[in-house]
């Protein structure tokens, strides 16, 4: 019989201490928590750089770092912002509410979840790991050839970042094929699509965008690996090749990876706002069908981050007529989100503000957006402090903002604990204030002509007084999250008092207890509405009476429910992967024992169920 | 169960509130000045008008909508707060209707833009009359040449123009990408190795615009800056005539003393001065003296700044390709004065 072995939850701490349990760990919470703290950390990291940086720009002429710190920083923030924070915080939520909110006991494949996390880990260690050898990677987070060959890069900077890219994208991909699966085979039964809760539809269109987007870039950087290690000419152009290939690769994953930052989000805030206007999401198969929309049409649009390289008229009108195009799904969301409010209880809850936060803000976003979608505008546009500002509303007042409203949604449900209001709202207006205060002013900035990426500035040209606004602003978001931290610490040092369901929530994962347990249900539910826990507490809203809460479940039918039992292949397939790939930088019979060593834990991994069919002669 | 609590407006959210008018007000008080050296709202070309003209279009739309959301969304938060004792509101799922209906508008309002931007594509694109003055522009790590075939002039980091003639710019590298930009002029152009890109516009105001690299090019690609200088009438056909002149000799010893060391150092390896030297890596001298600024329009031409970039390169320009050759004390400020006597 190739079956799991049966597990009895709770019982691994006890023989191996707590340490060995997460280690070892296939229980899709402690994987979303431990993604969720790595994330934060990361983010906090990401966030130091940017004040770095924001700090050398405060005055013109300034020199308190140099140009090849800045450029390491401005590469290294947004290489950790996308990669290391906010699609890791993404991931946390998917790993940690998915299963729940379609009523399942875990992901299809707990153990490469698992592993998804420790190879993630592994890539953005491995990433970082540059700062020490002082050689962090400096040409850009779009890396663009052919300023990354050897002949202009000659340091091991672009190597780290090529082998850290791939690794994380190996984690993203086994990530995205888990929850593909999880979400068409795990939803509880009468749970069709269509009755799937949002955050999970806009997470649905993400894994499909992971799986899709991550092979362009995979493309892309092996072409880079080869041209950096094996002399290969693929991005020369003395030598034949052509450095716009990049470009075309890059962003043929980079947008729909700015979808994959966003969709997430979108995701909680679908879920925030029904549950405080106490009113089902407005136009849900709209929100679901425009999501799709958004998802298909992020692959078409590519080459509008190269209206300024030449294309051609044709091609840059085509590809404006996309972009706009898919400004209309965008919109539409934006309209069904205040459609939902409309008529409703509003009950200003600290994750509501920061739902209201994302939609004000993504909207700025959105439209200076439309703005460069027309080329000829792109063209004074892109590379300027005008595109800075418009990717922040989007990814910071768009995606952080989201985040951070699931995080005070969601947190009594993980924890058990509500998060301090007085202490959130502080944190929102605050962050809402420094995020304006630093972002909105570089709009004006670049349209008065200041270029990105750019260590040092003229003090005649008018720039000075609000990159010094700029910067003031940047702190205060520094000073919001630590108020952050400071609720986060106090609360838990609070008693567990959440309770089930603190804000009369409309899915699921409210009808467990907080924290849940490691089976989750201890009945797989029954589910007949898009808000199947508002139906069994308050009726469909039409006459129909509320269901009631299910019979409680005997201790008998608890014991025997069957979790997947922990495994320490993941973690061991992570490090002997990770130590294949930096023998790359070390040296080639690394690459040969670590190979060896990661295709060992590879068939022990595959083969750790595995028993010879019984009956069956041998 | 939840308890219901009234949410009133705090104080802290209201002085919050207050803050954040305050820093609005502040900021209309200190003004935007939109007349600055690199201003994009300020076309002094047919390019930079036309793409104005589309800028302010969507601007005033997207300010329209802004308005409609952002109030929509205030307005729903305080319509329709909750109250002490609200009922369960009623369960609304959705209405077609008005879903299609905003979504067609959407589609309207986007057909508004492209219209206009598909115009604009293709008339910006078009091929540049024979009667064009062509300008081949290199971008060099970190440092810009301008050379005017039709006018057999080479020069470095100051691109001179006549007022209300057709430029035809044809943009080529010889090492990574670069991006050709006078924001006052109009929008940028990326310089690709290998490949020559194109760049048409007629200037239509006199004056001087600064100019930079935007697309990130590796070191100092913050100090790849230019200037471009458009002339009025007449005035142009003069600098013409001067740049197509020989280099003038020197006359007083020290620069005659500096020309002697330029010709037997290493710079001839890199650097043209007609009937001295021929090498094609770094910028053309031949009327370094004529030029405001040098080092990528980074440094005023001045003696002082010349004899510092001259003994240690790299130090005013941070990876400056051009190597520290070692001259020093009075043999740089020989090579320096013989430079800047080659008006």
């Amino acid at each position: 019989m190739a079956t799991h072995a049966a597990f009895m939850p709770g019982t691994e701490a006890k023989s191996h201490g707590v340490l060995w349990s997460w280690l070892t760990t296939v229980d899709h919470k402690r994987i979303g928590i431990l993604y969720g703290t790595s994330a934060f950390i990361f983010f906090l990291v990401g966030g130091v750089e940017a004040l770095i940086m924001r700090l050398q720009l405060a005055r013109p002429d300034n020199t308190l770092v140099g140009p090849q710190a800045f450029n390491e920083l401005f590469t290294m923030h947004g290489t950790t912002m996308v990669f290391l924070a906010i699609m890791p915080l993404s991931a946390s939520f998917f790993n940690y509410m998915i299963p729940l909110m379609i009523g399942a006991r875990d992901v299809a494949f707990p153990r490469l979840n698992a592993l998804s996390y420790w190879i993630f880990l592994a890539g953005a260690l491995f990433l970082n790991a540059s700062w020490l050898f002082g050689v962090a990677p400096d040409a850009g987070w779009f890396g663009y050839a052919n300023l990354t060959s050897r002949q202009f890069s000659p340091t091991a900077s672009i190597d780290f970042w090529v082998l850290g890219l791939q690794i994380l994208g190996i984690s993203s991909l086994m990530a995205g094929f888990n929850f593909v699966v999880t979400i068409i085979n795990l939803r509880a039964p009468g749970m069709t699509l269509m009755r799937m809760p949002l955050f999970v539809w806009m997470s649905f269109v993400t894994q499909f965008l992971l799986v899709l987007a991550f092979p362009a870039i995979t493309v892309g950087l092996i072409l880079l690996m080869f041209d950096r290690f094996f002399g290969t000419l693929f991005y020369a152009p003395a030598g034949g090749g052509d450095p716009l290939l990049w470009q075309h690769l890059f962003w043929i994953f980079g947008h729909p990876e700015v979808y994959i930052l966003i969709l997430p989000a979108m995701g909680i805030v679908s879920e925030v706002l029904p549950t405080f206007a106490r009113k089902p999401l407005f136009g849900a198969p709209v929100v679901i069908y425009s999501g799709i929309m958004i998802g298909f049409f992020g692959f078409g649009v590519w080459s509008h981050h190269m209206f300024s390289v030449g294309l051609g008229p044709v091609a840059d009108s085509a590809f404006s007529i996309a972009t706009m195009l898919i400004a209309v799904p965008t919109g539409v969301k934006i309209f069904n989100w205040i459609g939902t409010l409309w008529g409703g209880t509003v009950r200003f809850k600290t994750p509501l503000f920061f739902a209201l936060g994302f939609i004000a803000m993504f909207t700025m976003g959105g439209l200076s957006g439309i703005m460069h979608a027309s080329p000829p505008v792109d063209l004074q546009q892109t590379d300027t402090y005008f595109v800075v500002a418009h990717f922040h509303y989007v990814l910071f007042g768009g995606s952080i903002f989201g985040l951070f409203a699931g995080i005070y949604y969601w947190w009594p449900k993980i924890t058990g604990r509500l998060l301090d209001e007085r202490l959130g709202k502080w944190h929102f207006w605050l962050m809402m204030l420094g995020f304006n205060t630093t972002f909105f002013p570089q709009h004006y900035l670049g349209l008065i002509g200041m270029p990105r990426r750019i260590y040092t500035y003229a003090p005649d040209l008018g720039w000075y007084f609000w990159n010094l606004v700029s910067t003031i602003g940047a702190f205060v978001i520094a000073v919001s999250i630590l108020v952050f931290i400071v609720n986060v610490v106090r609360t838990q040092r609070s008693a567990p008092t959440a309770g089930d369901d603190p804000w009369d929530a409309r899915t699921l994962e409210w009808s467990i207890p907080s924290p849940p347990p490691v089976y989750n249900f201890a009945r797989v539910p029954t589910v007949r509405d898009r808000d199947p826990f508002w139906l069994q507490k308050h009726g469909d809203g039409h006459g129909g009476k509320p269901t009631g809460r299910p019979a409680p479940v005997s201790a008998a039918e608890i014991k025997a429910i069957h979790m997947p039992p922990p495994s320490y292949w993941p973690i061991l397939l992570g490090a002997a992967f990770l130590f294949m790939m930096s023998g790359a930088l070390i040296s080639i019979y690394q690459v040969v024992l670590g190979g060896l060593l990661t295709l060992y834990c590879m068939f022990r991994f595959a083969l750790e169920y595995h028993r010879p069919a019984s009956g069956g002669g041998h | 169960m939840t308890t219901r609590v009234p949410s009133r407006p705090r104080v802290t959210t209201v002085l919050l509130l207050l803050t954040v008018l305050a820093l609005a007000s502040a900021c209309s008080w200190v003004g935007w000045d939109w007349d600055t050296p690199m201003s994009t709202v300020m076309p002094k070309s047919d390019f930079g008008k036309m793409t104005h003209e589309i800028f302010m279009l969507i601007s005033w739309w997207t300010l329209g909508i802004f308005i409609l959301v952002e109030g929509a969304l205030l307005y729903c938060c305080w319509r329709f707060r909750d109250r002490p004792g609200a009922p369960i509101p009623k369960q609304i799922h959705g209405n077609t209707p008005l879903e299609v209906s905003w979504t067609i508008a959407f589609a309207v309002i986007l057909l508004i833009f492209v219209i206009p931007t598909i115009r604009v594509i293709f008339k910006t694109q078009e091929a540049p009359a024979a009667t064009a003055l062509r300008v081949d522009v290199v971008g060099h790590q970190w440092w810009w040449e301008f050379r005017y075939p039709g006018l057999r002039i080479t020069t470095a980091n100051e691109l001179h123009l006549p007022v209300g003639q057709t430029v035809a710019f044809y943009l080529n590298a010889p090492d990574v990408i670069h991006s050709f930009w006078i924001p006052q002029l109009g929008g940028k152009r990326d310089v690709v190795p290998h490949r020559v890109n194109q760049l048409v516009m007629t200037p239509d105001t006199p004056g001087e615009y600064p100019g930079q690299c935007a697309e990130y090019c590796g070191m100092s690609h913050a100090n790849m800056r230019f200037r471009a200088i458009v002339h009025p009438k007449g005035e142009f056909e003069q600098w013409v005539k001067a740049q197509q002149a020989p280099p003038v000799e020197p006359t007083d010893a020290l620069a005659q003393q500096g020309k002697a060391l330029f010709a037997q150092s290493a710079c001839v390896g890199c650097h043209v001065i007609s009937g001295v030297s021929a090498g094609v890596l770094g910028p053309n001298l031949n009327h370094f003296g004529s030029r405001k600024m040098f080092a990528a329009g980074l440094l005023a031409t001045t003696a002082e700044n010349l004899t510092k970039w001259i003994e240690n390169p790299a130090h005013m320009k941070p990876g400056a390709l051009m190597p520290n050759l070692g001259i020093k004390g009075e043999q740089s400020k020989a090579l320096a004065a013989y430079l800047l006597s080659l008006k």
